[in-house]
């Protein structure tokens, strides 16, 4: 182990990688949720938010290059390990049964796949706007983008706003057992600190959730005016 | 008890295997797992057919040496314990036995359900032990240990390098294993010295032997004879990556 490479062609490298893009995604996650439940202060502050946003262009796409560096690379190597992993049994065996893993752990590879289709029609939907053009003509009265309109435009179809709480529900999923993982990829998850962030990753897999489908559902269910 | 077991007979590494099935009757519900099998074996001697092929040594749960993977749990139905100390009382009268050799790549097969797992003690070789001059035991309480410490290292140390843990992960990983030898040692005083390279070492020939990634799936907690819990991984990979960034060259060890 004479060079610090070395340290990515081991599993415990590469899963630090994984932990490492897993937990700025995980950060970008949590103020993602944080921007979107400003739809339930109004109008004027999402749509305040969103011009911010957009208005720093110099910080807006260095952000969007790490962000996406980090789904490639978390991508890359959670695909690679898997197909790995799959080599590393040889004969299989007759009977085996599931002891300790939980569902999220044995779902990561189609939990992920789930998310990871989400992002991408996410971002053709409201980010580039190539599924509904019409959605990036919306103005408010001052003049700036009108996100309010647009997400509940969007979100009062059953179709879309069902696709949106299954995908993040998947996100939930994949991050009940993301974040112990993360913790215990990256040497954190010591003795007493194991079961508190055991419970930990569920706890923020559950708030992430609700944080995200509240919106669509709130739109369904005409709390949103 | 009447017992029908499924075992897995594969004549070398090279043979094709499958299972065969064996009735064993008159089975006192104190017997161990190996003990059975023993009971088995007389049955096929007498026949003048081969006894079934497995591992066992001690008899008493402290060896390593017993594996196999009973109706798909590493070391049968119970928690913590090993296969000898399975006994028959933990099946009901008339149940069908799968019996499984612990299957990883890194483990090859020798025979029935005997599995080659000397991967381990290369693992070992490369970084499991502390660099001592030997001579008469030291002084007692010379060395300042606390009790905290003390406690996690013994808790590691009381790994018998079985392999359940391979053989329960789906990826076939060793990293409990390897944890628990990297903190047993990296944990005392005596052992702290050596422990970035130690780590580096061990952790390199793990790869080196073909073992899968953690998933942090706890699989292998789960089916440990000795209750080594996952926290020691994390505590593996602590020490592994502070060392990778630390830059020890391992070829830099006295």
């Amino acid at each position: 182990m004479n060079s610090l490479w070395k340290v990515f062609t081991t599993t415990i490298g590469k899963k630090a990688v994984m932990a490492g893009t897993g937990g700025v995604l995980l950060a970008f996650a949590v103020v993602h949720m944080a921007g979107n439940l400003q739809m339930f202060l109004g109008w004027g502050d999402i749509n305040h938010y969103a011009d911010f946003l957009k208005s720093h262009r110099e910080a807006l796409w260095p952000f969007r290059t790490v962000l996406a560096t980090c789904l490639l690379l978390h991508v890359a190597t959670g695909v690679f390990l898997t197909l790995d992993n799959r080599q590393r049994r040889g004969t299989p065996y007759e009977v085996k049964k599931l002891v300790g893993a939980s569902f999220g752990s044995r779902t990561m590879l189609i939990s992920g796949s789930i998310v990871l289709c989400f992002i991408v029609y996410h971002l053709l939907h409201f980010t580039m706007g190539v599924t509904n053009p019409e959605y990036l003509t919306f103005q408010d009265s001052q003049g700036r983008a009108d996100v309010y309109r647009m997400i509940k435009t969007a979100f009062s179809g059953l179709a879309i706003a069902g696709f949106y709480v299954l995908g993040v529900g998947a996100l939930g999923f994949h991050l009940s057992h993301g974040v112990r993982a993360m913790v215990e990829s990256l040497g954190l998850r010591m003795e007493t600190w194991a079961s508190r962030i055991d419970k930990t990753s569920i706890v923020v897999a559950c708030l992430l959730f609700l944080g995200f489908a509240s919106v669509p559902l709130a739109v369904l269910m005409g709390v949103l005016k | 008890m009447k017992v029908t077991v499924r075992v897995w007979r594969q004549k070398n590494p090279q043979s094709l295997g499958g299972f065969v099935e064996y009735e064993v009757k008159d089975v006192s519900p104190a017997t161990s797992f190996l003990e059975m099998l023993d009971v088995l074996n007389e049955q096929l001697i007498k026949q003048s057919k081969e006894p079934v092929h497995f591992d066992s040594d001690c008899r008493e749960g402290i060896c390593g040496m017993c594996s196999c993977m009973i109706n798909g749990e590493a070391h049968g139905p119970e928690n913590k314990v090993t296969t000898c100390q399975t006994y028959m009382r933990s099946f009901k009268d008339g149940d069908v036995i799968t019996v499984e050799p612990f299957r990883a790549k890194a483990f090859p097969l020798v025979k029935d359900l005997v599995v080659d797992r000397s991967a381990f003690d290369r693992i070992i070789q490369a970084g499991g032990f502390i660099s001592v001059t030997a001579g008469s035991a030291p002084e007692a309480n010379t060395v300042p240990l606390s009790k905290y410490h003390s406690d996690l290292a013994m808790d590691a140390a009381a790994c018998i390098g079985c392999g359940a843990c391979v053989a329960a992960c789906k990826n076939a990983s060793a990293n409990l294993f390897v944890a628990a030898k990297v903190a047993h040692l990296n944990l005392l005083p005596q052992g702290a010295p050596e422990k970035d390279p130690r780590v580096l070492a061990m952790v390199e020939a793990m790869t080196k032997e073909g073992f899968g990634a953690c998933s942090v799936s706890g699989s292998c907690e789960a089916v440990c004879p000795k209750g080594i819990v996952t926290s020691f991984i994390s505590r593996m990979n602590h020490d592994f990556l502070t060392a990778a960034l630390k830059l020890r060259v391992h070829s830099a060890r006295v």
